[in-house]
């Protein structure tokens, strides 16, 4: 946290100063170890192992805050007695297809709900489209009435399955998995539950390293798990806080330019499951679910009308017809495969630099010099828009420039201060930014080259009768232009994303108010309010100083101006707050409403006491005690009977490339993992495989404070540039010697994907571990460096491969296998030969293919 | 003139000619909570419009730029110091206890940093520092097997980057590591009660603000170089481009306008701290005080103490080690501490003498 | 003569100011005998001032990097971007940035940053100057092009697809939510679908 979020962390040390304890858990010393109470080195990718110890610990020794647990988690809900563990069948759950390597889910249900569950086809679809990503703003269908069992004691209760899942993994095999001493292990068991409870809360912070793992939302659940066990949710100083590394990247999600969402995480039709709008509509809420997102007709039917204007009619389903359809996985990284071969045309980035910062480097560059065209919009001159000419594969022959048909336009960009708009920060609020000056030149903002692009298509396809061309022309695309460069107004599209009524013009004030008769329009309904009284609420900015330390009226968060999730979980079921030091959103009897420092994340006037009648639905549905309200039953999930795709509970799987065969169970990376099997797209070998041992070390890498992602906005100022100069390596001592590596001498790092170089640094912040009884070197880059900039280099992105999370297609890109060797790498086409030669040794012959499920013999004649 | 003037105890801007001084202003560096983000040498730069310091790659933890040199006024020290015991302030085993840890190879490495000192631009840059030079030299060099002579020394400079890191008491090179720290410090000019620089400017390009802070007037400095010996901390320096003597202003023309100097208002932990000296000597005590409470019992100040070779600093800082180990003198004293009695008689004489001149040269001019 | 008497007069009075203004003098006649303080202070440091308060307006600000969104604020002189520094008011930062937030102002004004718009033809070893209007249309070309020839109306058994998988994007996440608005919005409705961003990596 302080080293990629050095301001945030101020924070930290400000509860340090009032006596908060401080425990780092990371595979190197970092910055925010510096200055931690407690530090502990941890194998990369081994983190569900570590957390799972956690759970373990709270549920054998009864740590958990059991009121809590009881009154707002699925606990006591009774699971199918179909239900099989990874326990009972080595490393699988109950419902594993070999063929799609994917679950049907039918048997993780609640008990006498397993009809509700997913299809294994469904399941291989949902895997395609990132389906979990949907649950960004709530929770899967599910239904609200399930049997319970409130004294936990039934064996088939949630409670009780979590506790045999977890109960393998002792403070023994954490430390056999992470590397990680028992006692220390057990300091943080101790202080964690010990901090927790009615007068104490305990925060969890990652940052977003988490999500790139072939099991990174499985390593966020676990979390998860130990918050809600310990009542860490919904209440101030606890909570899950994700530290996202973009300004914008939490917008990006809800406002999102993702292919499977639409705005507010509706999905993107899909030509089967989704052919009729009514079916889309069905699909994004259960008929019978419980909550607030049993209201989704109304959200779409907004953001249809906010995209056809007055053409979207209920006769034409408001244009649902115009809609294009996924057929399956359409992400950046089959994008990038299919660059590659051919089926690309055209390509934009905007304010991306994929050949730095997107993992496979040199597929990424290979992709892009295999377009018609491709534009590139960004503030400096970056590698993505120079692949042609400075990239790696210039040097090797893969790349010759007079070949290479790509045509490229490098569009100047408008930075931050040259326009004016919202981005969503990390802890969901939008703040507004005022425009400083004009941009110079031919710098234009995304607004500007959005807006007049669509202009200049619509005048072109203007008359057109073809179907095709309907969606566009229909399209409403009047936005008030301002200034000599005719900018579109900022404010004028943020109004459209708030909604307003559509005979009225009146904005909406809260998504409670949008219709699903297309009487209103929105284009994205969790940010209805950020125009709340026609005031652009975003642009609040009422100091810090003169409010208390939610600090309302300071932007604006969504949904509905909430500063804390699910608040009603800091009071009790009656509504009482836990504690007077924890106090924070309560029941006040006499007012008859939700009162407190935050705007109640719960209906403002329904008592606690409230029961919904006998098959109620939606709102009405939602107890006066189920403080969850966006989960289909407004429970907290420590099981997940759907949504996932690997699995109801959070299991130790290796990550795809692995120096150690997986010591839990026979199943050894995770076996719905997204897998590209090609022949530019290899694998390093893992255990039980054969040849693992030709990379033979763990690597991981991540950012330095000093410089930004792929470096266009850090490698181009002097002033960052100078403080870390050069590409480098950092090793421990014992690895330095073991391969003869001298500090601030040259050494070359090799996958089955590449090979690069850099700069030693022989640094004690870096630790063997002794793992299942061997000791497992690692080593950390940062990933910063490419070809342009004040400061150029390798780019470690080019180490490794693409292998995705099931859930939501992200890259595993925090922990690989590699080997490293002295002095620097070979150049020119020897590179392509000496890479070839690790790939040979490995067993990355042709014909090779990646086992996704551990075959059962699979160690038999291993050593 | 004060008979303190020269040396021992003094309120500065008062002594050098204002009579209605503001509160003596300075910065409480606490290297405590110093997270090493290196922001203050950015926004100073960003400020102050200070050149870069060049691309090198130095080596040194993460110190690239290497020390306070005439083209960064504010520089981030980094000292990763491995302990064979358990950190004070923690009651709980070393992070590194019981992992499969062989001996460090931080002195070797410390050798290759010092040989890895890169040219700064500027004159005299960063300085060598011997001691630690041959201290790490002599230390533990055989573990990674390579002599230093046969070290790579890519920016081609032999100079020391300033920060001695030689071994801690109780730290065997042969005894496996147990526990580690990662000590971070944001150095500065000190804007000595006493200062060196300021006693030996001939131009008056250096002077005294009415800040009490030191300040090197571009307009008025001719390059002469006088001040960079006389500066107990190595801190002034000249750029090569254009001669002159450039350090930290204390953001002279921000404090004008009431404004704090860039590098404490972007701090994001608050490791820098400005405000009137008297206060943050308060606030630096009772910090201390309760870290000392917290365990943390390797707390202690440097340059708080206004009977010290400089007079106290208007810069003083929290250390949690010796102040050798952050590079900085142990024992810092103003030059011209000795001659207090040789200004006192000849000194008077020669003024004497200039004020003649200058009543004769300014009657001939009306 | 008039012309004259006044020269005169601002020769001495410049005269007198310089000698007043001399160090030696001051030092000599004030109360800095040893002429390290009030007596050596230089026109230039007594005239100082700080560029913020000489701004001619403060746009309120977010920072770009990463997305703690700590508050900036943007100072402007004569059009142009003078400082960018914190704004004390977030109860975000308090004020505070860390170096790439410091580093703010030099992203904006570098003048490394490309400013014109540049295109590599196919083949081509070397960029090329193109007006910024005649790019939107060429761009705009390629785009219904490749639209045209990647579109697929429907799949074997008859179900709309109406969409084209010719057409890539990847957005960073340094862009304004009101912007990927649009380019959603925009895209969705040409059939385009394959638009990514950060957020995916």
């Amino acid at each position: 946290m302080a080293e990629a979020h050095p301001v945030g962390f101020q924070w930290v040390i400000e509860a340090k100063n009032r006596g908060a304890k401080v425990i780092h858990v990371d595979p190197r010393f970092t910055r925010t170890s510096a200055l931690a109470h407690t530090y502990l080195p941890v194998r990369a990718g081994a983190d569900i192992a570590f957390l799972g110890g956690v759970v373990n610990y709270i549920l054998s020794n009864e740590k958990d805050f059991r009121e809590y647990v009881v009154a707002y988690t699925n606990a006591s809900m009774i699971v199918s007695e179909d239900f099989q563990d990874t326990e009972d069948l080595d490393g699988l759950f109950s419902g594993y297809d070999p063929e799609t390597n994917t679950y049907d889910q039918s048997s993780w249900q609640y008990a006498g709900q397993q009809d509700e569950g997913q299809g294994q086809g469904e399941s291989h679809v949902d895997r395609e489209t990132a389906s979990g990503l949907e649950q960004e703003s709530h929770g899967p269908p599910i239904p609200a009435d399930v049997p319970r069992d409130p004294t936990l004691q039934d064996p088939r209760c949630v409670y009780q399955v979590l506790k045999r899942h977890y109960a393998r993994y002792t403070p023994e095999v954490v430390e056999r998995l992470c590397g990680v001493p028992q006692e220390k292990f057990l300091e943080v068991c101790e202080a964690w539950t010990a901090n927790s409870g009615r007068e104490r809360t305990t925060a969890l912070v990652y940052s977003v390293g988490w999500t790139q793992h072939s099991v990174g939302v499985q390593y966020i659940r676990t979390g998860a798990i130990i918050q809600l066990l310990l009542g860490n949710m919904g209440r101030p100083g606890g909570g899950v806080m994700a530290l996202r590394g973009h300004a914008s990247i939490q917008g990006s999600t809800d406002i999102p330019t993702l292919f499977n969402l639409l705005p507010g995480y509706l999905p993107m039709p899909h030509f089967k499951q989704h052919q009729l709008f009514d079916q889309w509509i069905d699909a994004i809420r259960h008929p019978e679910q419980a909550g607030f997102w049993a209201n989704a007709k109304s959200y779409a039917v907004s953001l249809l009308k906010s995209y056809w204007g007055d053409a979207a009619t209920a006769e034409n389903d408001y244009g649902y017809g115009w809609m294009p359809r996924l057929t399956g996985d359409h992400g950046t990284y089959q994008q990038v495969l299919d660059m590659i071969d051919g089926k690309v045309k055209g390509y934009f980035l905007l304010g991306q630099n994929p050949a730095v910062g997107s993992a496979h480097g040199k597929a990424q560059r290979l992709g892009m010099a295999n377009l018609d065209w491709l534009v590139v919009r960004d503030l400096f001159m970056i590698e993505s828009a120079t692949f042609w000419k400075n990239g790696p594969e210039i040097g090797t022959g893969e790349i010759v420039p007079e070949e290479c048909k790509t045509e490229v336009f490098f569009m100047p960009a408008a930075s931050h201060a040259e326009k004016s708009g919202t981005f969503t920060q990390t802890q969901r609020m939008l703040q507004w930014r005022e425009q400083a000056v004009e941009p110079s030149g031919d710098a234009r903002s995304e607004l500007w080259f959005f807006y007049h692009l669509g202009r200049i298509i619509r005048e072109r396809l203007a008359g057109s009768t073809r179907p095709r061309d309907a969606g566009i022309l229909n399209l409403t695309w009047d936005y008030e232009l301002h200034g000599e460069l005719e900018e579109p107004s900022g404010e004028d599209v943020l109004k459209e994303i708030n909604g307003y009524d559509v005979t009225t013009g009146k904005l909406l004030s809260s998504f409670t108010e949008m219709k699903s008769d297309g009487s209103t329009s929105g284009g994205c309904w969790i940010y209805t309010g950020v125009y709340k009284d026609g005031v652009n609420q975003a642009a609040r900015r009422k100091p810090g100083s003169e409010q208390n330390y939610v600090a309302r009226e300071w932007g604006w968060a969504w949904p509905a101006d909430r500063r804390t999730l699910y608040n009603r979980a800091s009071a009790d079921p009656d509504g009482k707050p836990w504690s007077e030091r924890k106090k924070y959103v309560w029941w006040d009897e006499a007012k008859g409403e939700w009162v407190g420092d935050d705007v109640p994340d719960f209906e403002k006037t329904k008592p606690p006491s409230y029961r919904p009648a006998e098959g109620a639905t939606g709102v009405e549905a939602i107890s006066g005690d189920d403080a969850f309200i966006m989960q289909g039953d407004g429970k907290g999930w420590l099981y997940a009977p759907s949504g996932l795709i690997d699995g109801p509970m959070p299991t130790h799987y290796e990550p795809a490339e692995s120096t150690v065969r997986n010591p839990l169970y026979g199943q050894q990376a995770n076996p719905t993992r997204k897998v590209y099997e090609r022949s530019d797209n290899l694998t390093n070998p893992s255990p039980p495989e054969r040849h693992a041992e030709v990379f033979p070390y763990v690597f991981s890498t991540s950012r330095l404070t000093e410089h930004h992602t792929a470096g266009g906005m850090s490698r181009q100022l002097a002033y960052l540039s100078e403080l870390q100069p050069e590409m480098f390596v950092e090793v421990s001592p014992e690895l330095a010697a073991e391969r003869g590596l001298e500090h601030m001498g040259w050494a070359h790092m090799v996958t089955a994907r590449a090979a690069i170089e850099a700069r030693v640094m022989v640094t004690d912040r870096l630790a063997p571990l002794r793992i299942d009884g061997r000791v497992v070197h690692q080593l950390w880059m940062p990933y910063h460096w490419g070809s342009e900039g004040l400061v150029t280099g390798d780019s470690a992105n080019d180490l490794i491969g693409i292998t995705l999370d099931p859930n939501v297609l992200i890259q595993e890109s925090k922990v690989g296998t590699c080997d490293i060797q002295p002095g620097r790498r070979p150049t020119g086409p020897e590179l392509l030969t000496y890479v070839q030669g690790y790939r040979d040794r490995a067993g990355l012959t042709p014909g090779h293919r990646t086992p996704i499920e551990t075959p059962r013999d699979a160690d038999d004649g291993q050593q | 003139m004060g008979s303190n003037s020269l040396y021992g105890p003094l309120d500065p801007a008062p002594d050098a000619g204002y009579t209605d001084a503001p509160p003596r202003m300075g910065f409480f560096t606490d290297t405590s909570v110093c997270i090493g983000c290196k922001a203050c040498e950015v926004a100073c730069k960003t400020w102050n419009a200070v050149p870069d310091d060049g691309f090198d790659l130095l080596g040194h933890s993460y110190d690239n730029t290497g020390g306070l040199t005439a083209n960064s006024w504010r520089h981030v020290a980094f000292i990763e110091q491995p302990r064979s015991s358990s950190g004070a302030g923690t009651d709980v085993p070393g992070a590194f206890a019981g992992l499969p840890v062989g001996p460090s190879s931080v002195p070797a490495t410390n050798v290759v940093a010092a040989r890895a000192g890169a040219d700064t631009g500027t004159s005299p840059g960063i300085r060598p520092a011997v001691d630690a030079l041959a201290a790490a030299a002599t230390a533990g060099t055989e573990f990674l097997g390579t002599a230093p002579a046969t070290q790579a020394s890519p920016a081609g400079g032999a100079q020391f980057l300033g920060m001695p890191m030689t071994d801690l008491p109780g730290r065997v090179n042969e005894a496996p590591r147990t526990d580690f720290r990662w000590l971070m410090m944001s150095n500065v000019c000190k804007h000595c009660t006493h200062a060196g620089c300021l006693d030996v400017c001939p131009t008056g390009a250096l002077f005294r603000t009415e800040f009490g802070t030191v300040v090197v007037q571009e307009d008025i400095c001719n390059g002469c170089g006088y001040c960079i010996s006389a500066c107990p901390y190595g801190v002034i320096d000249r750029r090569e481009d254009d001669g002159r003597a450039w350090k930290c202003t204390l953001c002279y023309d921000r404090l004008g306008d009431g404004l704090e100097p860039a590098c404490a208002k972007a701090c994001p932990t608050e490791s820098i701290q400005f405000g009137e000296l008297s206060e943050l000597r308060e606030r630096a005590a009772r910090r201390v005080e309760t870290l000392h409470e917290n365990g943390v019992a390797e707390a202690r100040l440097y340059g708080n103490d206004p009977s010290d070779g400089v007079g106290g600093d208007g810069a003083f800082f929290l250390l949690l080690d010796e102040p050798e180990v952050y590079g900085l003198p142990p024992d810092p004293h103003v030059p011209t501490r000795d001659i207090v009695l040789m200004w006192k008689r000849a000194g008077l004489a020669a003024l004497t003498m200039a004020a003649t001149a200058v009543v004769a040269f300014a009657g001939r001019r009306q | 003569m008039r012309v004259r008497e006044s020269w005169v007069r601002v020769v001495i009075v410049g005269v007198k100011t310089w000698i007043e203004g001399w160090p030696v003098y001051r030092q000599l006649t004030g109360s800095d005998p040893l002429g390290r303080g009030a007596a050596a202070q230089s026109a230039r440091s007594k005239s100082l001032t700080a560029r913020t308060e000489t701004a001619d307006r403060v746009a309120k600000s977010v920072c770009p990097y990463c997305a703690v969104g700590c508050g900036q604020r943007i100072f402007v002189k004569d059009e142009k971007v003078v400082q960018i520094e914190g704004d004390p008011d977030s109860p975000i930062s308090r004020g505070r940035l860390c170096p790439k937030g410091s580093a703010s102002l030099s992203l904006v004004t570098s003048d490394r940053r490309q400013q014109k718009v540049l295109y590599r033809r196919p083949y081509a070893t070397d960029w090329e100057e193109l007006e910024l209007d005649t790019a939107m249309e060429m761009i705009a070309d390629r785009v219904l092009a490749a639209r045209d020839a990647t579109w697929e109306d429907k799949d074997d058994e008859g179900r709309p697809l109406n969409r084209t998988l010719g057409i890539s994007s990847l957005g960073g996440a340094t862009l304004d939510n009101e912007e990927n608005y649009l380019i959603k919005k925009l895209f969705t409705a040409i059939g385009a679908i394959q638009i990514e961003n950060q957020a995916r990596i």
